[in-house]
C-alpha cells in the first residue's frame, strides 16, 4: 500500500450532526422496510380459513393444498379472462390479498360452459396455473354440484317451469347448440316451457355432450378421435347429473354424479331465487384414468 | 469492467467513490484544469440555458417516451376491447401477436413461489430478457411501466408544492431497495405465495387500465399521496424490485446515456430531474474518469437529463453501433 492509497483511506470522524443523520436515516429506512413488508404481508390474511377461496377456471385443480400451487402459479395476467367466449372469467381484487388479480368464475353470474370447447383458458394460461394436464372439458374437476336447497327445488315438486329461467334483466350467456353452434346466446333471449323444470339436468355441458355423442354415428375407426381431439370435445365417459324419480312417486329429484365436474351451469341456470343448486369447491370426484 | 462494478453498487444502493487521480485519464485532467482557469460567468451560463429553454428539443426524449408508454399500454387496452390480439395480457405476462412475453420480476416471483416452469414461461421470460437487454434494461421503468407515467406526474406536483415549502422530501438510505429485493425473493420462496405481486402498482395499475379499475387501485392511490407529500419517488427509488431486475439486466445493455465532460458546465440541471441522481454524480466536477462515461445502469434512459442539458453533454448512445455500420 503506497504513502498515498493510505492517506486517502483514513476518513476523518463523521461530525456528531451527520452521525445524528444517518442514524435518523437509518430509522426512517427502517420504517419504510416494516411499512412496505407489512402492508406485503397482510396480503397473505386472506387465507386464513380460505377466505379468498372461489371457484376457478378449469384447470385450477381444487383442493386446498392445490390453491396454494394456484395461486403461486398465477402470473396475474388475465390471458385467460381474455379468451373466454361467454366471459366467466374475472380477476379477484385487493380484498383477495395474495390472489389479487387471480381468476375466478362466479357461477351464478356467469358460469364456465365450455362453449369454447378447446378449454381456450387453459391454453392461454402462460404458466400452468391453469394445468395443460387435461384435454377435454369432462377431464376438468373445479367443483362439485350440491343440491343445496331441496325443498326449494322445482323438479321436487314436481313442478313445470315457463319464462326466463333468471329474468329478462339476467345477463348472462350460454350456447345453445341448436340454435348456433359457435355464439352463445343470452339467457334473458331464451325461453323455457317445461311440463318439469330440468333445467340443471338439460343444460349440463355433460350431458349435453354425451346426447351429442349418442347422436353421432359410429365413425370410421381413427377418424373421430382425431378430430374430437382437434376441438378438445371429447364423448364424456360418466354423467353427471340425472333426474330420479321420488320415493314419494311425486317430481324428481336431481342427482349429482360423479361425472360432474363442476362448471357451475346448473346453479347459473337454476330458476329458483336462490339458487337450489349450488357449486361446493372443495369436493371434486376422480377423473377417470 | 468498472462500468459495470460500479453500475452494481449504484443498483445495490452502495456508495460508489470518486475516482482516484491515477484512475482519471490525462485528457480529462486536463479538461477539469482547464475549466478552473476559464470560468463561466452566471450571466452566460444563465443565457445558455434560456436559449435552450425555447427550443424544440427542450422535451424531445419526453414527448417521445410519454407517446412510447401510452401506446404500449393502450395497445393493451384496445387489444381487449376490440378483441385484436395485439397484445393479449397485462404488464406481468401477455402475448405479443401470440409469442409469449413474461415480466422478468413477475415470472421470478411466480418460479421461486411454484418452483417450477412451464415451457412457456421460459420462453416468455427469455424473450422479455433479450428485448429489455438489447433495450437497455430499465428501459422499461421509464418507457413501458404504467406506474412510472402516473407517478412523474405525482412528482411533478411534488415540485410544486416543494418549490413552495409545503412539503420536504423525505430521504431513505438507498440501499433498502436491494434488502427489499431480498425480502421478496425469500417470502415466495417460503410463503409458495407471490407476495410481492399483492402490492406491485405495475401490475396492479396494468390490470385496472385493461380489466376495469377496483379497490386495489387504493394502494396505488397512497403510495402516490406518499410521493407527493413524504418523499419523491418513493416506490421507484426505494423499494421496486422490478427496477432492479431490469437495472441487473441493463448492466451489460449497449443502449445507454453518455456524458461528455468537454462540453459540460457542471450547472447541475440534470441531477435535478433525475430519478437517479446518484448516476449523475460523474457530471459534479472532478467526477469523471475519462472524457466521455457511461451513465451507470441504474439509469432508467428516460431522457429527462439529455432534454435539460443545454450543451448535449448527455446523449443516447448504443454501444458497438458506430462499429457495426
Amino acid at each position: 500500500m503506497s504513502e498515498q492509497d493510505r492517506g486517502r483511506k483514513a476518513k476523518p470522524p463523521l461530525s456528531k450532526v451527520r452521525r445524528d443523520q444517518n442514524r435518523r436515516e437509518f430509522l426512517r429506512t427502517l420504517g419504510l422496510g416494516v411499512g412496505v413488508v407489512g402492508v406485503s404481508l397482510a396480503g397473505l390474511l386472506p387465507l386464513i380459513g380460505a377466505a379468498n377461496a372461489r371457484l376457478r377456471p378449469p384447470g385450477a385443480i381444487k383442493d386446498l393444498l392445490d390453491e396454494q400451487q394456484f395461486l403461486a402459479a398465477c402470473i396475474k395476467c388475465g390471458q385467460c379472462v381474455q379468451v373466454c367466449p361467454v366471459e366467466a372469467i374475472k380477476l379477484a381484487d385487493l380484498l383477495d390479498g395474495v390472489g389479487v388479480g387471480v381468476p375466478y368464475i362466479d357461477a351464478r353470474a356467469q358460469a364456465c360452459d365450455f362453449s369454447c370447447d378447446g378449454l381456450q383458458c387453459v391454453l392461454a394460461c402462460p404458466t400452468g396455473a391453469l394445468t395443460h394436464e387435461l384435454n377435454f372439458p369432462a377431464d376438468t374437476r373445479m367443483g362439485l354440484a350440491r343440491l343445496d336447497r331441496p325443498d326449494a327445488c322445482l323438479a321436487m315438486q314436481g313442478k313445470g317451469f315457463k319464462g326466463l329461467a333468471r329474468g329478462p334483466e339476467f345477463r348472462g350467456e350460454l350456447r345453445f347448440a341448436e340454435l348456433d353452434r359457435w355464439t352463445p346466446v343470452a339467457v334473458a333471449d331464451h325461453p323455457y316451457d317445461l311440463e318439469l323444470c330440468d333445467l340443471c339436468v338439460r343444460q349440463c355441458p355433460i350431458e349435453i355432450r354425451i346426447i351429442e355423442c349418442a347422436a353421432e354415428q359410429p365413425p370410421e375407426p381413427g377418424q373421430v378421435a382425431r378430430v374430437a381431439e382437434k376441438i378438445g370435445n371429447e364423448c364424456p365417459p360418466r354423467h353427471a347429473i340425472a333426474l330420479e324419480p321420488m320415493p314419494s312417486g311425486k317430481g324428481m329429484m336431481p342427482v349429482i354424479t360423479d361425472g360432474c365436474v363442476g362448471c357451475g351451469v346448473c346453479e347459473m341456470i337454476c330458476p329458483v331465487e336462490p339458487t337450489a343448486i349450488v357449486i361446493d369447491i372443495d369436493r371434486v370426484t376422480q377423473v377417470p384414468a | 469492467m468498472s462500468y459495470i462494478l460500479d453500475s452494481l453498487r449504484h443498483l445495490l444502493g452502495l456508495p460508489v467513490e470518486r475516482p482516484a487521480p491515477e484512475r482519471q485519464s490525462q485528457e480529462v485532467k486536463f479538461i477539469y484544469e482547464r475549466k478552473s482557469q476559464e470560468r463561466l460567468t452566471k450571466e452566460t451560463l444563465e443565457a445558455i440555458e434560456a436559449a435552450h429553454a425555447g427550443t424544440a428539443k427542450r422535451h424531445k426524449w419526453r414527448n417521445r417516451r410519454w407517446i412510447t408508454l401510452i401506446v404500449v399500454n393502450l395497445l393493451f387496452v384496445v387489444s381487449y376491447q376490440f378483441d385484436v390480439q395485439l397484445v393479449e395480457g397485462a404488464m406481468t405476462a401477455s402475448r405479443v401477436v401470440g409469442f409469449h412475453f413474461a415480466d422478468l420480476n413477475s415470472a421470478l416471483q411466480v418460479s421461486l413461489a411454484y418452483k417450477h416452469m412451464v415451457l412457456n414461461l421460459v420462453i416468455g421470460t427469455v424473450t422479455v430478457l433479450i428485448l429489455w437487454w438489447l433495450l437497455g434494461g430499465r428501459t422499461f421503468c421509464s418507457w413501458a411501466c404504467p406506474y412510472h407515467l402516473i407517478a412523474e406526474w405525482a412528482e411533478w406536483l411534488h415540485l410544486k408544492l416543494a418549490a413552495r415549502r409545503w412539503v420536504a422530501n423525505v430521504r431513505f438510505h438507498r440501499g433498502v431497495r436491494s434488502v427489499f429485493y431480498a425480502i421478496f425473493v425469500v417470502l415466495a420462496l417460503a410463503t409458495g405465495y407471490t407476495v410481492f405481486e399483492t402490492i406491485s402498482p405495475t401490475g396492479i395499475s396494468s390490470r385496472s387500465l385493461i380489466y376495469g379499475p377496483g379497490i386495489a387501485l387504493l394502494w396505488v392511490l397512497a403510495l402516490l399521496l406518499f410521493e407527493v407529500f413524504v418523499s419523491r419517488r418513493a416506490w421507484c427509488r426505494y423499494v421496486c424490485p422490478i427496477g432492479l431486475t431490469y437495472g441487473l439486466v441493463g448492466l451489460t445493455s449497449p443502449v445507454r446515456v453518455q456524458y461528455n465532460v468537454e462540453s459540460c458546465h457542471h450547472e447541475g440541471e440534470c441531477r435535478k430531474v433525475c430519478l437517479v441522481p446518484h448516476v449523475l454524480d460523474i457530471t459534479i466536477k472532478g467526477r469523471a474518469e475519462d472524457t466521455h462515461v457511461d451513465v451507470a445502469a441504474d439509469c432508467t434512459r428516460c431522457g429527462l437529463c439529455v432534454d435539460i442539458c443545454p450543451t448535449d453533454s448527455l446523449t443516447f448512445k448504443v454501444k458497438g453501433l458506430d462499429k457495426v455500420l
